[in-house]
């Protein structure tokens, strides 16, 4: 409920998408969210703590403070893991309330040239088009396989670049080769149940093509006939969460009438953190006359694989998977969607699979989207802490449902010299039901 | 315009006003920083006061732009704020003595914080100065479980505390609802009870000794390890004290073994009274139950919000009745217990089944504080104690109390200790409302005095009830108390304006209408 008067309290922010002030009242401060906070764990500065962020923003809003530089560091501190919602009683939506303040600053803050320039580039004119990824993806894969990246790394070449793009050429993972294009409908195998859509994704699509081949597999098996609209393009989490939202916005509304068109049951969704926001569309476009009542009906179709899976009682694998296998929990898909049992379930069905829970597997791995190359340092310190726990539990595989945790988590294993794999639940599902 | 401090809603000479107009507000209206005070009148730069506190901890361990201060404004009590100058995070004993020392020395106001959860006020830098923010300082340092003690920094997170002697079969007993995030030093201040104090008392029966730094940066030892302290009971008046009469740097606290064997029921009733009628008959068999809460209604529904574990929107009121101790024995207490519900007219008794259900009852008891924002955007938490006795009769004055004011006011309290937590709900942008929740506030815990009990039963005086003190003591026993204050902290630099009436004459409203209106 927005009153008249909480629209005038929004004295440091403009008119549009402001954080709802409402929401931000709902929090009271009780601070039951603050050691379930990674920052203020590692930190202990209540600015880096949810309560304390929930504060500056109300500030701001009550014109007590400025949006500058100070305020931006810590929003921007903040992983958005959303592990405050689950801890808080209230009921706040802290993603929201963050998601907005970043849009405000994005607007009304100046960063400098450069930055700007790479924040334009990637959120404006790279992932709101899919063709434009690919051809990314392509020059990429040249780039590492042509010996040209060796080169540049031996050439101290990228000790002149911004300190954002080194870390970024560091962290780069080897592109797998492309599969190509993905078709455009799968039958089910059998009889026919569900007619079912799939976000192809932007990451997922280059990086990950074996998870949407397992995904495509697992659905098919269990009765599924697939839709992979073609015209689909990226769910715009990045945008969101970088505070770029008028273009997210654009790639959302791209997306509802896609699907809406493509006349599917369920929308499935094989990544948390795009899940996460495709199920939030209805908020992101709450204020759009046009297209607040279809966000709304499209998020409520959509689905992670894991509980669609579940929620159909999926087919038990058959095939024997002799390993020990440890699940951790994706932020977005614990907390943003509160969805943990369904993953372990998944796993628990594989015959010969032993199952050991990882300690704080509710915990950020520090990835969060772009955040391990925004904030290496932060980011690394989560990274060192999951590795703790995952080095105590010995398994042979880690089992976790979101792109950018599965290169987080692959990258620690690489740094720390183990041998384990790193792979999505519906990978080791499709091995099962060879 | 200019905002003044404190007057968070500057409404009215902001309609009608957007694009460029609203930044210029903004700058406008920007809090101008306030000056470096101190009691004196002697002035110090406070650059310099962040240069010599960097000497001491380290640049990162110093806060002191705007942004990082205001965050530390308010506690768990929001209805006053007051900003701190600077911020220290020290990491140990020595650390500590000499930011006292430095502060003691240029007579500047100070104060210890832990995860600033309090519901008085008791971490709030009422003439701003610094914060020794204790969250650092949270390492174990030993455990004895033969003789069934620990020695802890005051950062320590309640909660990790048990968890870390958890896998030994041992736990802390005192379990705030806040003890998820609240530390061990600040429950050691404001002598924080529980759910469980009915049957195993607050944190002072729990603390055995304290290393603590006194105002001049002295450092003493009260109490120690042993279970029986020689000469007088320090530690006795130091737990409590609300940050006025030193800082703790260690703890030496009672570990327990868990309960060989726990029983939580749920008993659902159609009225208050039913169930405060249960309270009673349960204790008058001689049962005292590890826990005895009570939810009523409203806060029901807030609970099912956050939980959603089933509890009947409907239900006048929940009991949550926990035994514990050997498993012989309980089986027959369960019994009674449900007999006399049964007597009350309850509608149906729940056994937690598993250790599993067990947590989430509790979850939703410890997070119903909170849960109470899905109710309302503010609310005023009170925190009268009464003879159990008087219980029924209690809450049918809260209930007119409710009606007169025309504001909701849900129940969620310790039955079993007659420790109340009405919950006043107001919306803080509207005065009136305001002004309404205050004198209801006022009136509760006037009954709770006339009936023969008392203004706070865990969550301190601080600055939320200090003008109430005159109720509960006469002028002799609180000279008696500031004498006591005296020895300990005769420069009133540590935590000033806590706990004693601020002004005579000058009724609580008065001050809380200058804060919030």
């Amino acid at each position: 409920m927005e009153t008249a008067e909480s629209k005038v309290l929004n004295l440091g922010f403009d008119n549009i998408d402001p954080p709802n002030y409402d929401r931000i009242l709902g929090c009271i401060h009780c601070g039951l969210c603050l050691q379930k906070c990674p920052t203020y764990r590692e930190l202990g500065v209540e600015a880096d703590s949810p309560r304390g962020r929930i504060y500056l923003i109300k500030s701001v809003a009550d014109g007590i403070l400025s949006i500058n530089e100070k305020f931006v560091d810590h929003m921007y501190l903040c992983l958005d893991c959303r592990a405050c919602e689950t801890a808080c009683p209230s009921g706040v939506h802290f993603g929201e309330i963050m998601e907005a303040a970043r849009g405000q600053i994005e607007r009304n803050w100046k960063r400098p040239f450069l930055t700007r320039l790479i924040r334009d580039t990637v959120f404006k004119g790279i992932f709101p088009y899919p063709k434009r990824i690919k051809l990314l993806a392509s020059l990429l894969r040249f780039y590492q396989r042509s010996g040209l990246q060796s080169f540049v790394r031996r050439s101290g070449l990228l000790k002149i670049l911004p300190g954002d793009l080194e870390q970024m050429e560091q962290m780069l993972p080897p592109l797998p080769a492309s599969a190509g294009n993905l078709p455009e409908v799968v039958p089910a195998k059998g009889e026919k149940k569900y007619r079912v859509g799939l976000i192809s994704g932007c990451v997922m699509n280059e990086m990950f093509p074996f998870i949407h081949q397992a995904t495509l597999k697992v659905l098919t098996e269990n009765g599924c006939e697939v839709v992979i609209p073609k015209y689909q393009n990226c769910c715009g989490a990045l945008n969101i969460h970088g505070g770029v939202r008028e273009v997210a916005k654009k790639m959302a509304r791209n997306n509802i009438d896609v699907f809406e068109r493509a006349r599917v049951d369920f929308i499935i969704i094989n990544a948390a953190g795009c899940g996460s926001t495709l199920k939030e569309y209805g908020i992101l476009l709450e204020h759009d006359p046009n297209y607040a009542e279809k966000a709304k009906t499209f998020s409520r179709k959509v689905r992670d694989i894991s509980e669609f899976l579940v929620k159909i009682s999926f087919k038990k694998p058959t095939q024997e998977i002799r390993k020990r296998v440890t699940y951790d929990d994706p932020c977005h898909l614990i907390h943003g969607q509160k969805i943990s049992k369904q993953p372990r379930i998944i796993l628990e069905s594989i015959p010969g699979l032993e199952l050991v829970e990882l300690k704080e597997a509710d915990w950020c791995c520090g990835s969060a989207g772009i955040y391990n190359i925004t904030h290496p340092e932060m980011s690394m310190k989560l990274l060192e802490r999951k590795m703790a726990c995952i080095k105590a539990t010995q398994a042979d595989i880690i089992a976790t449902g979101n792109p950018g945790c599965i290169l987080q988590i692959r990258m620690g294993v690489q740094k720390h010299g183990m041998s384990a794999e790193v792979l999505h639940p519906v990978e080791l599902l499709a091995q099962a039901y060879e | 315009m200019i905002v003044e401090e404190g007057d968070y809603f500057p409404k009215k000479a902001t309609e009608g006003l957007t694009g460029i107009h609203f930044k210029y507000i903004v700058v406008k209206g920007l809090r101008l920083s306030r000056e470096p005070k101190t009691k004196q009148g002697v002035f110090m730069d406070k650059k310099k006061w962040v240069t010599e506190l960097a000497k001491i901890v380290g640049v990162g361990n110093v806060l002191s732009a705007r942004e990082d201060l205001i965050v530390y404004e308010c506690d768990g009590h929001t209805i006053d704020k007051a900003p701190p100058d600077v911020v220290v995070f020290p990491t140990s004993t020595q650390q500590v003595v000499d930011i006292v020392k430095f502060a003691h020395r240029e007579k500047i106001p100070f104060i210890g914080r832990g995860a600033g959860t309090g519901l008085s006020g008791g971490a709030l830098p009422l003439q701003g100065g610094i914060i020794i923010e204790f969250c650092k300082m949270n390492r174990i340092l030993e455990i004895d479980y033969e003789n069934k003690r620990a020695v802890v920094e005051p950062g320590v997170v309640n909660l990790h505390l048990s968890e870390a002697l958890s896998e030994q079969g041992y736990y802390y007993v005192p379990d705030p609802s806040s003890q998820a995030s609240c530390t061990i030093g600040g429950n050691i201040a404001e002598n924080s009870g529980g759910p469980h104090t009915l049957k195993y008392g607050v944190t002072t029966n729990h603390v055995l000794g304290l290393e603590v730094v006194l105002p001049d940066g002295e450092v003493i030892q009260v109490g120690g390890k042993m279970e029986d302290p020689l000469g007088y009971d320090l530690t006795g008046i130091l737990v409590g004290s609300e940050g006025t009469f030193g800082l703790v740097t260690k703890a030496m606290v009672r570990i327990m073994r868990k309960p060989e064997a726990v029983k939580t029921l749920l008993g659902i009733f159609d009225t208050v009274d039913d169930a405060s009628s249960t309270v009673s008959g349960i204790i008058a068999r001689g049962i005292i139950p590890g826990a005895l809460e009570m939810m009523d209604n409203l806060v029901i529904q807030a609970v099912e919000a956050a939980t959603q574990i089933g509890y009947p929107l409907d239900a006048g009121a929940v009991l949550i009745i926990e035994l514990d101790g050997f498993k012989e024995g309980m089986e027959e207490l369960a019994d009674q217990i449900i007999q006399v519900c049964k007597e009350n007219r309850v509608r149906e008794v729940r056994v937690a089944r598993s250790e599993e259900e067990r947590a989430i009852i509790w979850k939703g008891r410890k997070g119903a504080f909170s849960a109470i924002g899905r109710l309302s955007p503010t609310y005023y938490t009170q925190d009268g104690v009464i003879p159990r006795t008087r219980l029924p009769e209690v809450l049918r004055k809260i209930a007119e109390i409710s009606q007169k004011y025309g504001l909701r006011i849900p129940n969620v309290f310790h039955a079993g200790d007659g420790n109340l937590h009405p919950l006043i709900l107001f919306d803080l942008r509207d005065k009136k409302q305001v002004e309404k929740a205050l004198e209801a506030g006022r009136e509760i815990l006037k009954v709770c005095v006339d009936v023969g009990g008392s203004i706070t039963g865990e969550h301190g005086i601080g600055i939320e009830k200090n003008n109430y003190m005159p109720w509960i003591f006469t002028p002799e026993d609180l000279e008696a108390m500031r004498r006591v204050k005296a020895v300990f902290n005769p420069d009133n630099l540590l935590n000033p304006g806590k706990v004693f009436p601020t002004s005579k004459g000058c009724s609580a409203e008065a001050k809380f209408y200058g804060k919030v209106a």
